[in-house]
């Protein structure tokens, strides 16, 4: 039977990491993930899973050890944040590229420096492009299936990509909200057994791990890690499905709120998104025809269903939690921008980088880009394309 | 019964390491391996960190490696097969696997282990995987074009410590990883010598039995970064230990054990002499670095002979 619990999100991670009971979880605490670890060590300590529990010296080899224990032949997770994901930067793409299917729940927190150990999300967008599925949830309820459904997105035989699973550090993290946690039978069944491929620990059929790999051959790897993100997006809503037949909570590329009908579109990822709804809620109760669409699935990125579903809006403001130095905007809205051009979606596009380090955002702000967009659709022109909410300038 | 460690019985051994690799002739790092490889009678998995022996022996669409092989990166040999070791023993126990007593071995050169690796192996003793570290120790970065190392000599000369008017080669001494690696309190540490292969692999057979992590730290010459012809490998190896420039010895449980005594403990220079990267401190103005150097060797020798309960 499944049940309902107060959790906060790194508590469900655990519960979740728990019931998959992975063969080897090689990890390093680090704030704002630390009590995922914790309680996952507690289960070790207590025989509730099989687990293989390294406890590394660094995330650099924390993704080191990963990377080996897939390759070996089993199930394999770790979980981290902001620079823990930095330090392992380097072996985060030979994961990607060594096709190991590993699951890393990572707690969005701003990247040093100046050092802050609050959300913003300038670690897990620095890392989309180094190959790896990305998943963002909302609250701890999307961070525990976020976290289930990885794992059958990873290890499906035409994808084979590690995941990473995104939730807002303390908001999410530590912010306690009613959780249900299914029957660890049935997580099991819906996740399935581990099947190797061509394992390292076949001794009888050796195998090499990591050649060298010149301009002869490395090419044609880097175009298979592109198939298998392409299958990725016929997987991503399969699995998804499945998992609400079994569950009942359903899960797209994206989560839409009063967006139909509306005019004016707010897109944004994470817990702010909740914030939004409200206001969104709010704003309806006054005539205001606005929407909200908050993407799950950042990679691979749904151009063309993010296009088709903001086709007829007049006004769309992207709200990103990180910035791009030197860039158009965020990276949010970057892609989202190509998206819509290339898909031919006439809305005018704006950006606003919000809660940087944690800096917290209010409904009042929100309904300033309301309003702001509410302007751009009467005037049909952009006063600033870029801006920021909340800050002294 | 373990194969006897004669060479008649080794030659009947298939080769993990297989002809055919890109190492350059005279190189001392795949004599190193096959030693240790063959010495190992059990199923091997092993980890490699970037370098030469990487690079030469897994150029794709090829491998020489006749066994599992898993390289990642350069600084990461040890927190690899901490990661195959780990899935190794969690599959085993969860009954996913039959155990069939594999040994797990890492291969790194000096700059993946004494420098940017060092860590990961420091991460990898203390929590006692059971696998053998060994560094192929050619005291400089060979792969990437001589470079220098946290084991290159004092005065030795590489591209980054060269000799130039003002500064005459490396500046300062190597350090002892050897001893860093004892003080982790592992079951098994040990420096050894490819010219002395029995000894060698003793040594191997002690490191893959230990309960937890061993290592190894060999003398791995390289012509083309220590500058003197191919067919002097083993004699450049051999003089190193017989000048007490690399002792060999082990450490078992804490118990320092001398596992060679040169006769006559010969002057360093026999052992710089042949080296090119060494030829400037023949220099007048450059011989009081060939006297520290001395003076080195000496306090090391003397500390390890304390250390192994040896007389003077």
């Amino acid at each position: 039977m499944s049940r309902f619990e107060a959790m906060d999100g790194n508590t469900a991670t655990a519960e979740a990491m728990r019931q998959i009971n992975p063969d080897v979880v090689a990890a390093y605490p680090i704030t704002p993930q630390t009590s995922t670890v914790q309680t996952f060590s507690q289960f070790v300590a207590d025989g509730e899973v099989d687990t293989e529990f390294i406890r590394v010296e660094s995330e650099h080899s924390a993704m080191a050890a990963c990377i080996g224990a897939s390759s070996a032949g089993g199930r394999v997770m770790t979980a981290t944040a902001a620079n823990g994901l930095a330090l392992m930067w380097e072996m985060v793409y030979i994961a990607a590229s060594n096709r190991s299917p590993i699951v890393m729940p990572v707690v969005n927190r701003a990247l040093s420096g100046p050092i802050n150990i609050h959300c913003d999300h300038s670690d897990s967008m620095g890392a989309r492009d180094a190959g790896w599925i990305q998943l963002y949830g909302e609250n701890p309820q999307e961070a525990y299936d976020n976290c289930l459904q990885a794992v059958r997105i990873a290890e499906h035989e035409d994808v084979l990509l590690p995941v990473m699973t995104m939730y807002d550090g303390f908001i999410t993290s530590h912010g306690l909200e009613r959780v249900q946690i299914e029957d660890d039978e049935a997580v099991r069944d819906f996740i399935g057994p581990f099947k190797a491929h061509e394992p390292l620990l076949d001794i009888d059929n050796p195998v090499t791990y990591g050649p060298l790999d010149f301009y002869d051959f490395y090419m044609e790897h880097k175009r298979q890690q592109v198939e298998g993100m392409k299958h990725a997006r016929r997987v991503i809503p399969e699995v998804a499905a499945d998992f609400e037949k079994r569950f009942g909570r359903k899960y797209g590329f994206f989560e839409e709120h009063r967006l139909d009908d509306a005019e004016l579109a707010l897109v944004v990822l994470s817990s702010t998104a909740g914030t939004a709804k409200s206001v969104v809620d709010d704003l309806r109760s006054r005539g205001i025809k606005v929407g909200l669409l908050k993407p799950r699935v950042f990679r691979p990125f749904p151009a063309q269903e993010l296009a088709d579903a903001l086709r007829d809006k007049a006004a769309i403001g992207v709200m990103d939690r990180s910035d791009s130095f030197g860039a158009l905007g965020g990276p949010l809205f970057m892609e989202l921008s190509a998206a819509c051009k290339i898909h031919d979606v006439p809305a005018k596009i704006v950006d606003y980088v919000f809660g940087l380090g944690g800096r917290d955002t209010t409904p009042d702000q929100i309904e300033s880009v309301v309003r702001d967009l509410a302007d751009i659709a009467d005037t049909g022109k952009i006063k600033q394309l870029v801006s920021y909410l909340g800050v002294r300038e | 019964m373990a194969t006897e460690l004669k060479l008649k019985e080794l030659s009947k051994k298939e080769d993990r390491l297989t002809p055919g690799h890109r190492l350059c002739a005279g190189c001392a790092a795949p004599i190193i391996v096959r030693q240790i490889l063959t010495a190992i009678d059990e199923p091997v998995v092993l980890a490699n960190a970037t370098g030469c022996l990487e690079v030469s022996t897994t150029i794709y669409p090829y491998t020489a490696w006749n066994v599992p092989w898993i390289h990642t990166a350069f600084e990461t040999a040890a927190s690899t097969i901490s990661g195959v070791e780990a899935m190794y023993r969690s599959l085993v126990r969860q009954g996913k696997m039959e155990e069939r007593n594999v040994k797990f071995v890492a291969f790194g050169g000096d700059g993946g282990t004494y420098d940017i690796g060092i860590q990961a192996l420091s991460g990898m003793m203390e929590r006692g995987h059971r696998a053998l570290y060994v560094c192929y120790n050619n005291e400089a970065y060979m792969n990437t074009g001589i470079q220098r190392s946290g084991a290159t000599p004092l005065g030795a000369w590489t591209t980054t410590s060269p000799v130039g008017t003002v500064v005459p080669g490396k500046p300062r001494h190597r350090k002892d990883l050897t001893a860093i690696a004892a003080a982790h309190d592992i079951p098994y540490a040990a420096q050894a010598s490819p010219h002395n292969w029995r000894d060698l692999m003793k040594k191997v057979r002690k490191a893959v039995a230990a309960n937890g992590a061993s290592f190894m730290n060999v003398i791995s010459d390289c012509n083309r970064g220590w500058r003197h012809e191919t067919d002097q490998t083993l004699e450049v190896t051999r003089l190193a230990v017989e000048t007490c420039y690399w002792p060999l010895y082990e450490v078992e449980d804490g118990e320092w054990r001398l596992t060679y005594r040169p006769k006559e403990k010969l002057p360093i220079e026999e052992f710089l002499e042949p080296q090119g990267r060494f030829r400037h401190l023949f220099a007048e103005q450059n011989k009081h670095i060939i006297e520290e150097l001395q003076a080195e060797v000496d306090r090391k020798w003397k500390q390890l002979l304390q250390r192994c309960g040896e007389e003077e």
